[in-house]
């Protein structure tokens, strides 16, 4: 690949990708909004709308990297154009690291901070003699979420059960793909494609532990996004992580497919390399929800 | 789908000429920095009058105590639409816009690093602001609760899950917008243009995007925060379940700085070009002018709770964030007295560009020294929430962040259009302007002083006199920027006055060495660095 010469720069044509993305995109913020304020029963054009967009926003990624792999195959692409790609992963995920601090920094300042101050801690003291004085505070399932307990009693997921078996299948899936990486740089084609394939297998047995999880959370401990503050941060954080661990997946699945084709060469195949890059940052995310959402 | 076999057929065709003929083709599907960075600029000037109506509406409500006009809900409506027009729809946008224009220009590159990617960051943002402005006419009104959204307030009403999503819009543009830009200067510099050879507005531009990649994604945390408290049932800001109103406030506010400084440094980085042009002097301190701009960006991490001084944070806290805030004085001083130092001396003219920077110098410093006053925990008690803020951020942001803008319209529309503009009408401008903006915001000063708060359609008579000052300054500013519109639109279409490449007499820099106006493609192989004719080619390292 890459039979352009360096000193050349590189410009792409024009492409009607990005517009159809941003109607896309469009379609699904504006009909979700339109859904999440329907009164029950109403019938509006919200969720329609909604699912359209998403079909929409589907297609046009289908589309775009569709012909961002044909360009690719055919030789286009530059090293110039390689480093690019690279840094727009490097930064796109380090936004997504930071996506991730707001929701950390909830839940830090929730336990280090406001729970305590409801309890009488520090400048709490006047608010919790005047409005809650019988409340005593502690994290998880004795500080009952919050003064009010607003979703009712619960019990929390232990550490060291399904939370573990899922830290060593992530922490496994990433010696896989290291495997596989290798595998590919050294040619073997049989060893890429059975190690790749057990990753995409190791990605979806986690999301279906963490699923199972939520519905013992939902069904048998009473624990919900209701459940104070607690329930807030506990399904938000594992939540939009399980989100990406399912993208993840996805694309896992999607380069699996490119390699079986044999779209990647030993020193030319970015897009392996970029998602290998996004499943070690939804593993390192893991560790730290381990460590402060179930251990500690 | 028709394009889809024309894509393939043309792979190698890379060398295009001029523009597409076909009006969608060429401003719709485009992938070339110029005419997205046009897009951008007429984009943030529509939505700059957008928002500049709706301060009419305020301005005209408050020239009389008593409820004059408007309904307060549609008062409150018009000061947060107002807000959030003209930060993401008018002053980030057109930062973007001079950055698509200028920076590859400026290093040497033929395009940005990912232009697909930049056509969408557009295009993602009059999307965005259809959701939001949309909301205007519901049956449940637009958002009221102020700009900053804070809970519990922010969660009454429909509006907030439209609110929601067009900040995620906007937000994505912004960090795909960033993106790029750091790819384009850490990837597609021309060799020999060392990081420490570009143009201050460059590196300006490096470090806001740095921030706004850091920043954007807390923002969306911040209201995915407030989306789900109020349509999913959690408890992040609600005291009964645990969670805190406050807590928003931090996270909101550790965006909400650096935003600060993301619609500032740009600016600084125009500033920072057009001052050395018209004094015929190298800047002063070339790399002082970087290391300044890189510890404001540091330091704007570290500040954000002075936002907060009166919700009630712990001692400790106040003391640090009022240390910390005061310190953003150092290097931003460093930049003032460089600027005044590359004038110092020089060969001086006063052509408008150079006009509307050195009012910026001025009048952003007095936003400034209002700043160092609003930093003081103890004083704030008595101005927060009052006019006095509001005086100091529309003097930075104004006669800051937007004279840069205008500043740099007038200094490379010659090169964007190939023509130049009237100075005489420029000059107009610039003087009905900067007059009339004073007469707009200072009285704000003593309002704020005596007690008036913000965000109130009525107000005590004690303070009509003031108000009336600045309504009337509000609306000769507001008028003032109509001239404007009309130079833009005679200098682009109708004037007879050709630029040469080099549109001023003491510019240096690349841009200044393709031909004005600049071609579709410019760069297509990388250009051969001359230091001589760098602005900053000789810079002692």
């Amino acid at each position: 690949m890459g039979h352009q010469q360096d000193d050349v720069y590189y410009v792409p044509k024009n492409s009607y990708w990005p517009i159809v993305a941003a109607i896309a995109m469009f379609t699904t913020v504006y009909g979700a909004a339109h859904w999440l304020n329907a009164q029950p029963g109403e019938a509006g054009f919200g969720k329609g709308m909604f699912w359209t967009g998403v079909v929409l926003v589907l297609g046009m990624f289908f589309g775009w990297f569709r012909s961002v792999i044909h360009e690719s195959r055919a030789g286009s692409y530059n090293a110039q154009v390689d480093r690019s790609f690279r840094m727009g992963m490097l930064w796109f995920i380090f936004s997504e690291v930071m996506f991730f601090g707001a929701f950390f920094g909830a839940l830090f300042y929730a336990r280090i901070f406001s729970v305590p101050w409801l309890g009488g801690e520090g400048h709490g003291v006047l608010t919790h003699q005047f409005l809650w004085s019988t409340y005593s505070a502690a994290w998880g399932a004795s500080g009952g979420g919050g003064p009010a307990a607003v979703g009712g009693a619960f019990q929390t997921i232990p550490a060291w059960g399904l939370p573990l078996v899922n830290t060593l299948i992530l922490l496994s899936s990433g010696v896989t793909i290291t495997i596989a990486h290798h595998a590919l740089r050294g040619g073997r084609r049989g060893q890429l494609l059975l190690f790749l394939g057990l990753t995409v297998l190791l990605g979806s047995l986690f999301l279906y532990c963490q699923s199972h999880e939520y519905m013992e959370a939902y069904q048998n401990f009473n624990l919900t996004l209701h459940s104070g503050v607690y329930g807030a941060t506990f399904f938000m954080l594992t939540g939009f992580h399980g989100m990406h661990v399912t993208l993840g997946t996805i694309m896992l699945a999607i380069i699996w497919l490119r390699c079986a084709k044999g779209h990647f060469t030993r020193d030319h195949h970015f897009g392996f390399e970029a998602v290998a890059w996004y499943w070690h940052f939804v593993d390192v995310v893991w560790l730290a929800l381990f460590m402060f959402v179930y251990v500690l | 789908m028709a394009h889809a076999a024309h894509d393939q057929h043309d792979l190698h065709d890379h060398e295009h000429h001029g523009p597409p003929k076909n009006f969608i083709e060429r401003w719709v599907f485009s992938t070339n920095h110029k005419d997205i960075g046009t897009l951008y600029l007429v984009f943030a000037l529509t939505m700059f009058f957008i928002g500049g109506s709706f301060a009419m509406v305020i301005r005209a409500e408050l020239f009389k105590p008593g409820l004059q006009l408007v309904q307060p809900y549609f008062f409150n409506e018009m000061t947060t639409l107002h807000a959030l027009v003209m930060i993401f729809g008018a002053i980030m946008p057109a930062f973007v816009g001079l950055a698509n224009w200028m920076i590859p220009l400026m290093v040497g590159a033929p395009d940005m690093a990912l232009p697909r990617m930049n056509n969408l960051s557009f295009w993602l943002m009059p999307f965005a602001f259809c959701v939001l402005l949309s909301t205007l006419f519901m049956p449940g009104g637009g958002p009221a609760g102020g700009w900053t959204m804070y809970p519990p307030l922010s969660l009454q009403g429909e509006s907030i899950a439209y609110t929601v999503f067009a900040v995620h819009l906007m937000g994505i543009s912004s960090i795909m917008g960033a993106i790029n830009i750091i790819a384009t200067i850490l990837n597609m510099r021309a060799p020999g243009m060392d990081l420490l050879k570009m143009p201050v507005f460059v590196w300006s531009w490096l470090i806001t995007a740095f921030l706004l990649i850091a920043v954007m994604p807390v923002l969306a945390g911040a209201v995915t925060m407030l989306l789900t408290d109020k349509y999913f049932g959690t408890n992040f800001f609600n005291a009964a379940g645990g969670g805190d109103p406050v807590l928003y406030q931090h996270i909101f506010w550790f965006f909400g700085h650096p935003e600060v400084y993301i619609m500032i440094l740009p600016a600084f980085g125009i500033v920072s070009e057009i001052i050395p042009t018209f004094a015929r002097k190298p800047i002063f301190g070339y790399k002082a002018m970087v290391f300044a701009i890189a510890s404001i960006a540091f330091l704007s991490f570290i500040v954000w709770a002075h936002h907060m001084f009166a919700v009630g944070l712990p001692m400790g806290a106040e003391i640090f964030f009022m240390y910390a805030t005061m310190l953003i004085a150092v290097p931003t001083g460093v930049k003032v007295f460089n600027w005044v130092t590359t004038m110092w001396g020089g060969s001086m003219t006063f052509e408008t560009p150079m006009l509307f920077s050195i009012a910026f110098v001025i009048l952003f410093t007095i936003g400034g020294f209002s700043g160092l006053m609003l930093a003081l925990a103890p004083a704030d008690f008595q101005y927060h929430d009052t006019y006095f803020v509001v005086a100091h951020f529309h003097y930075v942001l104004v006669t800051g962040a937007a004279f840069a803008i205008i500043a740099a319209a007038y200094y490379w529309i010659p090169k964007w259009s190939g023509n130049m503009y009237n100075e005489t009408w420029g000059k107009i401008h610039f003087w009905s302007s900067v007059i009339s903006v004073n007469v707009l915001f200072f009285p704000q000063h003593f309002l704020g002083l005596a007690g008036m708060p913000r965000r109130i359609p009525d107000y005590n008579v004690a303070f009509a006199n003031f108000n009336m000052i600045s309504s009337i300054g509000g609306f000769w500013f507001g008028a003032s920027q109509l001239i404007f519109l009309g130079v833009v639109i005679h200098t682009v279409f109708f004037a007879k006055k050709k630029s040469p490449d080099r549109s001023w007499e003491g510019a240096k820099g690349l841009e200044w060495t393709v031909p004005s106006p600049a071609p579709f493609h410019t760069f297509a192989v990388p250009p051969v660095i001359n230091d001589d004719e760098l602005a900053h080619g000789h810079v002692d390292h």
